[in-house]
């Protein structure tokens, strides 16, 4: 079976639990209409979820952007007083921060995405329950007609698709914030304590120590540089 | 044909497509099945430009069920490889 029919089914089961079919038709489409509208709801608060934590992470970006700068501040004056081994410190701290604040810079533009996405979802889906409610009234009007039946499952399983659809965007969103959020608790605690280690780095050892000894050519080119400056 | 791009919207697509799009279905399945990331990612994408480019999309007003339903762009290989495994895309 492949991804489609995979996919189809996903999105299937999420419409079963969504819609469930009630005996007089048109309870059916009162019902479903009551589900798109808490639908709604729920892509609602799945912006303003994704906002909050988009925001959270530019206050952490904000707070490491200025601690990056004292750290800069700290290591010249340590130059200037003739610590070398001081101002190494500081630039070694400045170098893990600034591998931090690249990392949120990627996470706060994946939120990005997934604020536009809801958005759009949220969008859509409100012009399709517009139209909905008022065929809803129409189908409703006519109902003795035979054919009524026809046309109420037919927009109920169009639009509970959609539903679905939406429901798992919701889901994603969801699932990615909650990751973030431990990210940044643990960043905020790391902040905190002051012991920033690289704890975002991901890959295997021989990654991890090419990271270090590249951040290490950085520091010293930096020491170097700083040194020239203060004429030393 | 109705053919769902999940997280984007419908279009209308010829069915002639669909022996097409049959075979970059099945070449993702052996892709996920492989564990091969960026290969599954090229297939992917090449399977939604190809829905976008030929169909044509469906207004936000219509109502209709699709016959097809594809992944989003963004669905990772871990996410498809839960699809496969019938827990839905979601893990826990």
């Amino acid at each position: 079976m492949g991804l489609f029919n995979r996919m189809g089914i996903v999105v299937k089961s999420k419409m079963n639990k969504l819609v469930n079919k009630m005996e007089d038709p048109r309870e059916t489409l009162d019902y479903s209409y009551e589900k798109q509208l808490e639908m709604l709801q729920n892509v609602k608060r799945g912006v303003a979820e994704v906002t909050t934590s988009k925001k959270r992470l530019q206050l952490q970006r904000s707070k490491l952007q200025q601690s990056i700068e004292k750290l800069d501040a700290q290591a010249k004056e340590a130059i200037t007083a003739g610590r070398e081994d001081l101002a190494r410190l500081a630039l070694e701290r400045k170098s893990s921060l600034s591998t931090q604040v690249l990392s949120l810079d990627t996470q706060i533009a994946e939120l990005e995405k997934e604020q536009e996405k809801l958005v759009a979802a949220e969008k859509r889906l409100s012009t399709k329950v517009e139209v909905f409610r008022t065929k809803k009234e129409t189908i409703k009007a006519q109902y003795s007609a035979a054919e009524a039946q026809v046309k109420i499952s037919e927009s109920v399983s169009g639009i509970s698709e959609e539903m679905a659809d939406v429901g798992l965007a919701i889901d994603r969103a969801e699932n990615k914030t909650e990751d973030m959020k431990a990210r940044a608790s643990a960043l905020d605690e790391l902040i905190e304590s002051g012991t920033l280690e690289d704890f975002t780095s991901s890959g295997d050892d021989i990654d991890r120590e090419l990271a270090k000894i590249n951040a290490q050519s950085d520091v010293d080119n930096e020491l170097a540089r700083l040194k020239k400056e203060a004429g030393k | 044909m109705i053919i769902r791009i999940s997280e984007e919207g419908q279009y209308q697509v010829p069915s002639s497509l669909f022996d097409e799009l049959n075979v970059i279905d099945n070449r993702i399945v052996e892709l996920v099945a492989g564990g091969k990331e960026e290969e599954y990612r090229a297939e992917l994408s090449k399977l939604l430009s190809c829905i976008r480019s030929k169909g044509k999309k469906l207004d936000d007003t219509d109502i209709m069920e699709s016959d097809v339903i594809v992944p989003p762009e963004d669905l990772t290989l871990k996410e498809a490889r839960a699809i496969f495994a019938g827990d839905g895309l979601l893990e826990g």
